[in-house]
């Protein structure tokens, strides 16, 4: 049995180190760590539905962390739905929608081609319960066509999900059009949107996109993991996906994860005290990063759009030749860690859906690389990143055959089997 | 992004990672061969030096993940001093061992380097030296076998969306 210290051990700790993967788990700054700290014992250790002192002051870091979110999204009514994860939030969207429609006409869901798998899977699933699932395509760069997406919804359509911004390449979809083109078609369309990767980085007005659900997560914006919410705008009913004992949730059964909380209220009130100047500084970082990586290592293409309309913490890059696990761990060996949308983990010979939706070949997937940029990264972390970079491709095209190849002659080509 | 597993690498594999043993193209081979393809995201190219029925050098280069790398690297150094049946004698479960063990979804890769000296060792008797020994089998070996099937595998997946290669 392999002995994960030991592995560690081999690996050693860098003397310099860049977090860069904030994308799958985010990296928590001290003050979001302190918040925490009181509700594990000094106070708020309570159950938030117990008449008690513990209890009410657990039920008032709840209530004042969903306050406070309101504020930031512009919800006037409807309701905040905490969850315990932002996975779990988009599965109560797409299955607690399908329960509540029960046996009703409307059996279509549209989702994009990129969504998270935690819209694509609970939707693709209900194809099994009688419902249709309908992907709308998106282009290049990952935009989803307005046009399109009104011809693939009809009257029989009950929810389209389509996410704000994508996870892997950065693109921001222009929702409030997708929203008006739907609801245009028929107004009764459930519109959801997984806008995890957009909170922080985007002003959302809920009111003015005109959206009946979104998704946040905490750890996507510097908070803790173990904290998902989910808007409802006011009159939608959707069926609970889980039963039990419930708390402040109606929709959500379980005590809730009030250190967490608390954790994520205090990332919220971060990630919006000088919310301009946050974004000013990723979206520089994010410039510096993509000019950088595209002028000094060559063949390499930069996934999803440039400008305004990519977020601004998002680099995303397939270097051709090389194999993205082997990049993953070949940074990680010099302190940078980032992800890949290799299929390399994944075994089905599967690489990132969204590299190949939006065109790339199997092998340019392979070689994709997610940077996600932080307020917390400063110039000199990108400078050290673009330092190594050149370095750690050059190694592992060293090792690659194909580099060699692609150069080769045909007739050197023909002594491989 | 995609399903992913925990992946428990043996410190070996990242030792091996960090110094590849026998890296690189061997102008002087006597065969060389591949297996896999850039798709699978996965390509072993094994080069071998032989002297009578010894394979006296090898070499690799891989385009692949960390354990698809060092299986190969382990590989050639498996295989030098031995006779070529002694090296068509290994198996995937040989080299997986050698490693330390290897997470189950990355036991391919050591499939794949076994199975891309296998072609080798065939393509040695079959096109160079015109002959073949008794105990070289006329089927595929099953590392042979399943690195075919990974090729042509991928080549019904780009078939069946209309990728052109």
């Amino acid at each position: 049995m392999v002995k994960i210290s030991e592995l560690l051990e081999q690996h050693g700790k860098p003397s310099r180190e860049v977090y860069l993967d904030n994308e799958n788990s985010g990296w928590v700054p001290p003050e979001v760590v302190e918040a925490m700290l009181p509700y594990f014992n000094q106070k708020g250790y309570g159950h938030p539905s117990i008449t008690n002192l513990p209890g009410w002051e657990a039920y008032e870091v709840v209530e004042s962390t969903l306050e406070l979110v309101k504020k930031t999204l512009n919800i006037r009514s409807g309701e905040l739905v905490l969850t315990h994860s932002g996975t779990e939030a988009n599965n109560l969207a797409i299955l607690g929608t399908a329960l509540a429609a029960n046996k009703g006409k409307r059996r279509k869901i549209v989702v994009s081609a990129i969504e998270h798998m935690s819209v694509l899977f609970p939707a693709r699933t209900l194809e099994e319960r009688g419902f249709k699932f309908v992907t709308v395509p998106v282009d290049k760069e990952g935009f989803v066509n307005p046009e399109i997406l009104s011809m693939l919804v009809d009257n029989e359509t009950l929810l389209v999900s389509i996410q704000m911004v994508n996870h892997e390449i950065g693109t921001i979809q222009d929702l409030k059009t997708l929203v008006k083109v739907v609801k245009d078609v028929d107004s009764e369309i459930i519109f959801h949107t997984d806008a995890v990767d957009a909170y922080g980085r985007l002003k959302i007005d809920v009111e003015d996109l005109g959206v009946d659900m979104l998704t946040l997560s905490s750890h996507k914006i510097h908070g803790p993991k173990g904290v998902g919410v989910l808007y409802v705008r006011e009159g939608l009913k959707i069926s609970p996906i889980l039963y039990g004992a419930l708390s402040t949730q109606k929709m959500w059964p379980g005590v809730e994860n009030v250190p967490a909380i608390a954790g994520f209220g205090k990332a919220v009130e971060l990630a919006f005290r000088d919310f301009e100047g946050n974004v000013e500084k990723m979206k520089n970082l994010r410039d510096m990063l993509i000019d950088g990586i595209l002028e000094t290592v060559p063949d390499t293409l930069l996934n999803g759009p440039r400008g305004e309309k990519r977020a601004p913490d998002n680099v995303n890059v397939s270097f051709l030749h090389v194999e993205g696990e082997s990049i993953t761990i070949e940074l990680s060996l010099r302190g940078i860690y980032v992800s890949s949308g290799s299929a390399c983990t994944s075994r089905v010979l599967e690489p990132s859906h969204v590299i190949l939706a939006i065109g790339r070949k199997h092998e340019e997937a392979h070689g994709s690389i997610l940077f996600k940029i932080s307020r917390y990264n400063s110039r000199e972390d990108i400078e050290y990143v673009l330092s190594q970079i050149p370095l750690a491709i050059e190694r592992l095209r060293e090792i690659s055959p194909l580099a060699k190849q692609s150069k080769r002659s045909i007739d050197e080509k023909e002594v491989y089997a | 992004m995609s399903t992913r597993t925990p992946l428990a690498y043996s410190p070996k594999i990242l030792e091996l990672f960090k110094n590849p043993k026998n890296l690189g193209r061997m102008n002087d081979a006597s065969v060389v061969s591949q297996a896999g393809s850039p798709a699978c995201g996965d390509v072993i190219t094994i080069y071998l030096k032989i002297d009578g029925d010894k394979i006296i050098d090898s070499s690799f280069e891989s385009y692949g993940c960390a354990a698809n790398i060092a299986a190969a690297s382990i590989l050639t150094e498996m295989i030098k001093g031995k006779t070529l049946k002694e090296a068509w004698d290994l198996t995937w479960e040989d080299v997986a061992n050698e490693l330390g063990g290897l997470p189950p979804i990355k036991y391919h890769c050591s499939i794949l380097a076994v199975g891309g000296l296998k072609r080798a060792i065939r393509k040695y008797f079959e096109e160079i030296k015109r002959e073949k020994p008794e105990w070289l089998p006329k089927d595929l070996s099953k590392e042979e076998r399943q690195a075919l099937e990974e090729e042509e595998l991928i080549e019904r997946m780009y078939k069946k969306y209309g990728v052109v290669t």
